[in-house]
């Protein structure tokens, strides 16, 4: 009981707990300002994601791939690295798994969607772990390279679904394989046909994961000190550079199996893109708002998922213009990464337990 | 002058930390022209005084007074407004930017709406001049040596108008010539009316500048006394509360078989040219071999091609008659080499880990810490506790970030995982940078029981007391190359100073 009371007064919790809070009166304000009343469209918010199965299903679909971009960004930046290329890594992911449960005939389904998943999260992998192999060998900074790796991704995902799969007269690929649906079709059923599939399940273990190997496993051990300090880890023996292109391999696993899921068990094809989705962008969000820790990952993805899933209900009853919540989150972001204006609210709390606490 | 107002004048002072009193009612006079040294292990507080002076923090209780008037020092704007200026211990520069422009840097001379550098190079020239720095105000800072970048620190406080300086361990990076340089500058600034403030803990540097002494121990102020009534022995005992002795109590060594050699050892840089060329040395089991040196001669490079970290381009070495040159650092150290590296931020330890994971730095992977992929933190603990206990590691407990601790308490943290690891040799460079003289003595201690263990010990220092008073052996090395061999006890400050400036007389005696 004292632990959790501990861990819940924490600074690293509190903090992005105001910040949210903050971000949340900013919007307010915003909305006052433009005669808007921020009750009835934080109400009308809520309500349209809680209110009735088959909201809160499709925003528990939201929610799932940011989980996985997120945990994409904040799993390299544990290891000292800037993963800008969750995007790319998410397309080559999902065109991978596409491929896979297109092509694929007359295997069953417990071999063949997770073999779509596996392809997935394994060319996701690859697709970062070309940035990492250019960094450790070539010194390229990940960045620069992630970004490039994006547009070649967008593209090269295009071009296969436009080569081999396109489904005639229409701008997507064929269906997949009912064998390699990962939809889940009875809660479907239950929640007025949701799409809820079994993605958010795997997203949920792989937060577990995340944890584990990042914490309790020697492989963990190394990535974390070849984050914090590249010298003492090649004084202590560490390969460094094996470690930097095993953290962009896994980081991008895991935005590969966020695109995965999108295909098996949202869309059950791919389309052909314009532009780029944004989801591995917004897990860059979603994982500041978790401070890169995977549980706050997943809260920070609910929250991110119920804001933008909700902000249609915000403008169908309270008459808001959704844009107003893209104003929230960049506000919730920025108190987050300036914690500095944070700490300065809180100070008149804080002065007193602060005395007690720092040594 | 004693008579005359003091420039500065701190009335008990006190500042609270929350669970600590960092400074208990302290009071200092600070008088025109002179130098006050304030003496006082780490963490006893000089460093928060002297914040308190530059105003970045408050005192509790207690007044401060300028020239006789009570002011309030609440920004080091401030502080730089009542003529009181800082060089910090770590300097605060631009490293692509000139001397110029980080001099001006926040108080730039303006020429309508642009930047009249032409007006401040030349203020900067005569400043230099004025006071014999001899710095070159065009220069870019990462061109310029350690000793000169001070140099634009203490111009960058005479361009404010300080009249007051406060010099924050201005020797820790200093070179020994570069050492007797700055004392140089600090007499030359208080024969031109400047007062100066100077934290330290090393006794030599305040016997041969200071007028006065104030010694701080655990917070409060143990009394201030004039140099010229002084003895280091007493500033020492009152500073850390205890007998101290200075001479470093050893047996003689017993040398044993040869535990490292290397031959012929060259190894270039980045831009192609040789930083070892050609260095030849031997380390015997049971000895210490001091390598005394310039800094920049190839001393970093020579450990680091010694453990891994560094490719060798020609020559070999050998432990115990194994060849290990080129292995991966981590081949080298389960060989039986420990090394307590040079910068412990850098590479010594990771500061954002715990002090139990920071053991366990190079034997993490190894079981019982490591079980089948996972770590074991019963193990990983229990091992802190025994090493934190062993070594009188100071952490409020295992769990602690490294960064926490006291520079003191990291080295010892470090120390033990290197002594821990019961090494065939052990390399310590730098071993007591910047510790105080307690925790000198802890270090110097547990390296001559290594030796008398029957360990192989290299000791690298930049302190000629030190190379003197702790090796059995000494290797001067200059540009890259093993220039000659002395004993200590056959050789003084002098000498070893010619040597390691290259002199050619010693030079050409030890060629081969």
């Amino acid at each position: 009981m004292n632990n959790i009371l501990k861990a819940i007064t924490k600074d690293s919790f509190v903090l992005p707990i105001v910040a949210i809070i903050m971000g949340l009166i900013l919007g307010a304000i915003v909305m006052l300002i433009g005669g808007y009343n921020p009750i009835d469209a934080y109400s009308a918010l809520l309500t349209r994601v809680y209110g009735d199965p088959y909201d809160f299903g499709e925003a528990i679909r939201e929610m799932t791939p940011l989980i996985m971009t997120g945990m994409a960004f904040a799993f390299a930046a544990r290891a000292g690295l800037f993963n800008i290329g969750g995007e790319g890594q998410f397309l080559i992911g999902m065109t991978a798994a596409t491929v896979v449960a297109v092509q694929l005939h007359g295997l069953p389904a417990y071999i063949h969607a997770p073999l779509a998943i596996i392809a997935g999260a394994i060319f996701g992998g690859l697709w970062a772990a070309i940035a990492g192999f250019l960094k450790a060998v070539r010194g390229v900074n990940e960045v620069i390279s992630c970004i490039m790796l994006n547009w070649i991704g967008l593209y090269l995902a295009n071009f296969v679904i436009n080569h081999f799969m396109l489904l005639q007269g229409q701008n997507r690929s064929e269906d997949i394989q009912p064998s390699a649906s990962i939809a889940i079709m009875w809660l479907s059923e239950m929640m007025g046909n949701a799409r809820v599939h079994w993605g958010t399940a795997i997203a949920l273990a792989a937060a577990v994961f995340f944890y584990v190997f990042m914490w309790k496993t020697k492989q963990g051990y190394e990535l974390r000190a070849v984050g914090f300090n590249q010298d003492a880890s090649k004084y202590a023996g560490m390969n460094v550079n094996r470690n930097i292109v095993k953290a962009m391999f896994i980081s991008g696993m895991f935005a590969g199996l966020a695109g995965s899921f999108e295909v098996l068990g949202v869309f059950q094809y791919q389309s052909v893109m314009a532009s780029s989705p944004g989801t591995g962008f917004d897990g860059i969000a979603v994982a500041l708002i978790g401070l890169n820790n995977p549980f706050g990952i997943i809260l920070g993805s609910i929250l991110f998922g119920t804001l933008t899933y909700g902000s249609a209900g915000m403008s169908f009853s309270a008459d808001v213009p959704p844009e107003i919540v893209r104003i929230v989150i960049g506000a919730i972001i920025f108190f987050i990464a300036a914690q500095g204006i944070v700490r300065w609210v809180l100070k008149p709390f804080y002065a007193k337990r602060k005395k007690e606490k720092v040594l | 002058m004693g008579a005359a107002t003091p420039v500065v004048e701190l009335k008990q002072i006190t500042k609270v930390f929350p669970g600590i009193i960092a400074n208990d009612s302290i009071s200092f006079k600070l008088h025109k022209g002179e130098i006050h040294a304030l003496l006082g292990e780490n963490g006893a507080g000089k460093s928060t005084l002297m914040n308190i002076v530059f105003g970045l923090y408050q005192p509790e209780e207690g007044s401060i007074e300028v020239n006789g008037e009570p002011v309030i020092i609440d920004s080091p704007n401030r502080a730089i407004e009542l003529g009181i200026g800082m060089v910090h211990q770590h300097f605060k520069l631009v490293q692509p930017f000139t001397v110029t422009e980080n001099i001006i840097l926040g108080s730039e001379p303006k020429k309508g709406t642009r930047i009249n550098y032409k007006k401040a190079t030349e203020e900067i020239r005569q400043l230099s001049e004025q006071y014999g720095l001899q710095v070159n105000p065009n220069a870019k800072i990462h061109d310029i040596s350690v000793g000169m970048q001070q140099r634009v620190e203490i111009l960058k406080t005479l361009y404010r108008g300080a009249e007051i300086l406060i010099f924050d361990e201005p020797t820790a990076v200093l070179t020994p010539q570069e050492i007797s340089e700055l004392m140089e500058i600090m007499k030359r600034l208080v024969a031109e009316g400047k007062s100066i403030i100077l934290i330290t803990h090393k006794l030599k540097e305040i016997m041969q500048i200071a007028d006065n002494v104030t010694i701080i121990r655990r917070g409060k102020v143990v009394d201030t006394v004039k140099k010229s009534e002084t003895t280091p022995q007493e500033l020492a005992e009152k500073m850390v509360g205890r007998n101290v002795t200075f001479k470093v109590d050893k047996k003689p060594a017993e040398p044993g078989s040869v535990v490292l050699e290397m031959a012929n050892i060259v190894s270039n840089n980045k831009e192609g040219t040789a930083v070892l060329q050609g260095l030849n040395l031997q380390v015997r089991a049971g000895e210490i071999l001091g390598i005394a040196g310039v800094d920049g001669n190839g001393q970093s490079e020579l450990i680091e091609a010694l453990t891994g970290l560094r490719h060798v381009d020609g020559g070999t070495v050998k432990l115990l008659g194994q060849d290990i040159t080129n292995m991966s650092p981590r081949k080298i150290t389960e060989s039986g080499v420990s090394h307590i590296p040079e910068d412990r931020h850098k590479h010594g330890l990771v500061l954002d880990f715990s002090v139990s994971e920071n053991m366990v730095l190079e034997t993490y992977y190894k079981p019982p810490f490591n079980k089948g992929g996972f770590l074991n933190f019963d193990a990983i603990d229990k091992h802190a506790t025994r090493l934190v206990e062993r070594f009188d590691v100071r952490t409020p407990s295992i769990a602690t970030h490294a960064r926490s601790l006291s520079g003191g308490n990291q080295q010892k943290a470090i120390i033990a995982r290197e002594i821990d690891k019961n090494p065939t040799l052990m390399i310590a460079a730098q071993p007591t940078r910047g510790l105080d003289v307690g925790a000198i003595e802890f270090v110097q201690q547990q390296l001559i029981a290594q030796r008398d263990q029957g360990k192989a010990v290299l000791l690298i220092s930049f302190e000629l007391d030190e190379i003197i008073n702790v090796s059995d052996r000494i290797a001067v090395i200059y540009e890259g190359q093993i220039v000659g061999e002395v004993l200590p006890e056959k050789t003084n400050d002098q000498e070893l100073g010619l040597m390691m400036a290259g002199s050619t007389a010693k030079r050409g005696a030890a060629h081969e």
